[in-house]
């Protein structure tokens, strides 16, 4: 069957399409929405928000989830803030300098008309949040405080200190805590899901473990929404949580879905570097830090002077260096490709000699140890009890690390994948921010998509679609049912002597080496032909300790660890099928001679979607053209 | 109790609960862990104990974690007699090996409370805190209805402190501290947060009243007035909290007009 990726992209004015859409979508009787079942998996900011949001329309949804409260979503580690045009600063801001800057940030990869409406969507996203009793920073006069973000030169970025993502999946999780109260909201902790059920063609429900009790259970609905996150942990370190999975996503990609651009991985510029092999994970320091603190390494090689000891003429603020109008606020992708840089030219400080410096020291002085206490006290902390480390008397030392995927599920205008009802919100699809997303703009899609989108759009599904009337008792759930009972006997059979971690570990370091922050043809080639082995050995020689019956976290991860392996084989064949470097995706073949990206918009201004066609087979990448009416792809500058 | 950190590796004595299920007896096991590295973290020291009981063939040890940065309120030990472990302000994924010394004993226990069942090793359920925010921990807005951001200021004070109250992370830290297992200072600093805002005004008095009869029917117990809550509280949530958590609730009994229904769906009324 031919796919033709239809963006379903309204046409006319960008400034008018949004509305346009909302007019022509078709609507549902508030008395007929309690007859229509919705599924929602995850409960971040996208997942929380939709449940809400449909819940209070009156729809009757059914919210499943991993963890024991929807509250322990990933969102809730975001810290920095989150961006909206609602130009409090009087600083030239707009809607469409926020759309602009989205379209030129993701470095011309992204659709236009989803940007700009996640751009006019951002002002009402602060209005709901305050009115649900989020305690966003505020300044002496008693209203919103913001702060400036990377790739932007307008201070846009709300916050609520350096929890900013915490205190909005709180707001949205009360929001969806009501509905549940009201019955409109039925919730189901600690599932998983392990099947997508497509009937005539549509998505009708799905499989899920019960992680506390390992039963398997069918659950059928009018639509499917999946809300469950991105993929950074194909990389085994990341700042992802633990429990951070892709799962969801690929099994639906194995029932149809395509994946849009799956090698598009945002690298954050600022993380706390990597202490030992014993490392579980790498943990975030906020962007926001840019803000008040210089990047710095010694201009000589092999100095290991204390920072202190360095004079003020042998360091090197390499970001203010080489891009004097942004300085210390360049985009993330430009950050952190900067780091590594100078790192890979023997700059690296620290015992692995893979971190720079991040220095308060100049803020301090000008603003006292106490305002800057008030704006990262919660971070600082966090530093001190990782690093081990005083940051306020010692600059921090930060390394990039695997933060966010940009790519996901394929979705169209209306956020529907290309399984009809099938629709994906938030970092889970691939939407809004091309192939580099700026700061704080991750928890305004999630909102977006949830609070404002997907109301409209499932409810033009819902209202324009006729749905025969199934239940658990049709044959495709018997069948997606034993699929699911025989992976998991598949799964504690195997019996091997090498542990689920021990792969894990294996396929990051693959990724981390050749679709980390460089990627090459040679390296990509290698890992290409690396990753099938670790699949092989692993349906062979994985040790699962337990059975199936209650709770078993290390089958828990050993699903998720066997799709993060296909996953990442699929990510390697789009970096390599992407000839040229754009945002995240740097191919080392591709630079400019000061060593910035350089696109080929002339072959690849457009999204590659890919097809699943089996297991072990090649997947079929189909092509989504991307058209810039408004804002003309140029070679991006920060200098 | 500070120490520097070095590279010399660590052997310690564990003694971790085991409990095969939520109706399975549990007792303390012992184990010998060697190659614990100072920059380690304590959830990282687990997890080289788990791949080595792995290896084994035996179970590793079931435990809640999930963003290893503090924020997600997952874990749910208690080390040495203290929920999270005894570094003040501290939760367990957040506590390194660096605090310990070679040779060191270390007992693990899962989270104690009525209300907190134990599921397995060291993993509880604490679904009673989702139910007591559905009982009232929220402000009834729906999406679409809301006015500017900035149409209503709050003082930065006041903000503030409705802030400090909101950064509960939910983790039930204070309800395993207390000997009595009441969930006071969670409870308490919804209501605060609440109470603070402009926003929370219209449900102010019904909210308190809701959420501390659910929290009752939840079989959490009576305060003790001991305050080994805050102290256990890895994100610092103030004492304070709870006197305005009584206040409220004082508040409402004597201006409430409703009488509101017992979680346990007993109609009680007004509570003496």
């Amino acid at each position: 069957m031919a796919i033709h990726l239809d963006s379903k992209s309204p046409t006319g004015p960008i400034e008018d399409r949004w509305t346009n859409h909302r007019f022509s979508s078709k609507l549902v009787n508030p008395a007929n929405r309690r007859k229509h079942s919705i599924i929602i998996v995850g409960t971040g900011l996208g997942g929380a928000s939709a449940a809400a949001s449909l819940g209070e329309m009156g729809y009757h949804v059914k919210s499943f989830f991993i963890h024991d409260s929807p509250r322990r979503a990933h969102s809730i580690a975001a810290q920095g803030g989150i961006n909206a045009a609602k130009n409090y600063k009087n600083d030239g801001d707009s809607i469409y300098r926020l759309f602009y800057e989205t379209i030129k940030g993701g470095d011309y990869r992204a659709r236009e008309s989803n940007v700009y409406r996640l751009a006019e969507t951002s002002v009402r996203i602060i209005d709901h949040c305050v009115a649900l009793g989020v305690p966003f920073a505020r300044e002496y006069g008693g209203l919103l405080d913001t702060r400036s973000f990377g790739g932007t030169q307008v201070s846009r970025t709300f916050y609520a200190r350096g929890q900013t993502g915490q205190q909005l999946l709180i707001g949205a999780y009360q929001a969806m805590m009501r509905q549940v109260s009201d019955g409109n909201v039925d919730m189901y902790p600690r599932r998983e899901m392990v099947e997508l059920v497509i009937i005539d063609g549509h998505a009708r429900g799905i499989v899920v473990r019960n992680l506390a009790t390992g039963e398997l259970e069918t659950h059928h609905a009018d639509a499917v929404v999946l809300a469950t996150g991105g993929y950074g942990n194909v990389f085994y370190l990341s700042t992802n949580a633990k429990a951070s999975n892709a799962s969801a996503i690929w099994r639906a990609h194995k029932k149809g879905a395509l994946i849009a651009n799956p090698c598009y991985t945002q690298i954050h510029p600022t993380c706390i570097p990597v202490s030992g092999d014993h490392q579980s994970k790498l943990t975030l320091m906020s962007e926001s830090l840019r803000n008040d603190g210089r990047c710095w390494t010694p201009k000589n090689l092999g100095d290991t002077r204390p920072p202190s000891q360095i004079p003020e003429n042998e360091r090197d603020y390499y970001l203010e260096r080489r891009y004097p109008s942004f300085g210390n606020l360049v985009p993330r992708d430009v950050a952190s490709r900067a780091a590594k840089l100078e790192c890979d030219n023997g700059h690296g400080v620290g015992p692995s000699k893979l971190a720079v410096y991040l220095d308060f020291a100049d803020s301090i002085k000008r603003l006292g140890e106490d305002k800057i206490r008030e704006k990262y006290g919660n971070l600082f902390q966090m530093y001190e009890k990782i690093a081990g480390e005083n940051p306020y008397k010692t600059p921090m030392r930060i390394y990039p690390a695997v933060h966010y995927t940009m790519g996901g599920l394929w979705v169209d205008y209306n956020l529907q994948s290309t399984i009809p009802g099938l629709h994906v919100l938030g970092e889970a699809n691939f939407s809004d921010h091309g192939a580099n997303r700026l700061g704080a703009s991750a928890l305004m899609q999630g909102l977006a998509d949830g609070y404002f989108v997907i109301p409209t759009t499932l409810t033009n599904y819902i209202g324009g679609t006729t749905l025969s009337k199934v239940t658990t008792d049709h044959p495709a759930f018997k069948e997606a049912l034993a699929s699911a009972k025989a992976r998991t006997s598949k799964l504690l059979g195997i019996k091997g002597n090498k542990t689920v971690d021990q792969f894990h570990k294996q396929l990051g370091h693959i990724m981390w080496d050749h679709c980390g922050m460089g990627r090459n043809k040679e390296g990509l080639q290698k890992a290409l032909k690396e990753i099938p082995k670790i699949r092989e050995e692993f349906w062979q020689n994985v040790a699962i300790t337990g059975h199936g019956e209650g709770l078993n976290q290390e089958l828990e991860k050993a699903g998720r660890v066997a799709d993060f392996i296909e996953l990442g084989e699929t990510m390697c064949l789009d970096a390599l099928t992407r000839e040229e470097s754009c945002g995240g995706h740097f191919r080392e073949e591709h630079q400019t001679p000061d060593n910035e990206a350089k696109r080929d918009d002339k072959n690849f201004a457009h999204v590659a979607a890919w097809e699943y066609k089996g297991d072990g087979k090649k997947p079929e990448r189909h092509v989504e053209k991307l058209e810039f009416e408004y804002c003309h792809p140029t070679q991006r500058s920060y200098k | 109790m500070k120490s520097k950190s070095s590279n010399t590796h660590m052997t310690l004595h564990l003694k971790v609960w085991r409990q095969k299920g939520p109706h399975a007896e549990g007792k303390l096991c012992d184990y010998e862990l060697e190659g614990v590295n100072p920059d380690m973290s304590f959830l990282e020291m687990l997890d080289i104990l788990n791949q080595k009981l792995i290896l084994k063939g035996e179970e590793p040890v079931a435990f809640e974690h999930d963003c290893r940065e503090g924020i997600c309120g997952s874990c749910s030990m208690v080390i040495d007699g203290n929920p999270h472990g005894p570094q003040k302000s501290t939760t367990a994924c957040q506590l390194h090996m660096r605090h310990y010394r070679d040779g060191q004993t270390i007992v693990i226990e899962p989270f104690r409370a009525k209300a907190f069942p134990v599921m397995k090793d060291l993993v509880v359920d604490r679904s009673a805190f989702d139910r007591v925010i559905q009982s009232g921990g929220y402000i009834s807005v729906n999406t679409g209805s809301s006015p500017d951001g900035n149409a209503l200021p709050i003082a930065k004070e006041k903000a503030d402190l409705a802030f400090d109250a909101a950064t509960c992370i939910g983790c039930g830290a204070c309800v395993a501290a207390c000997r009595n297992g009441a969930a006071m200072l969670f409870v308490s600093a919804k209501v605060s947060q609440l109470a603070l805002l402009p926003q929370g005004q219209a449900e102010r008095s019904e909210r308190v009243a809701k959420m501390v009869y659910q929290m009752d029917a939840e079989d959490f117990g009576a305060c003790t007035n001991m305050g080994s809550c805050a102290g256990a509280c890895p994100k610092d949530i103030s004492l304070e909290n709870i006197a305005r958590l009584n206040r409220e609730f004082m508040r409402s009994m004597v201006s409430g007009r409703k009488s509101y229904p017992r979680g346990d769906g007993a109609n009680e009324g007004s509570p003496a």
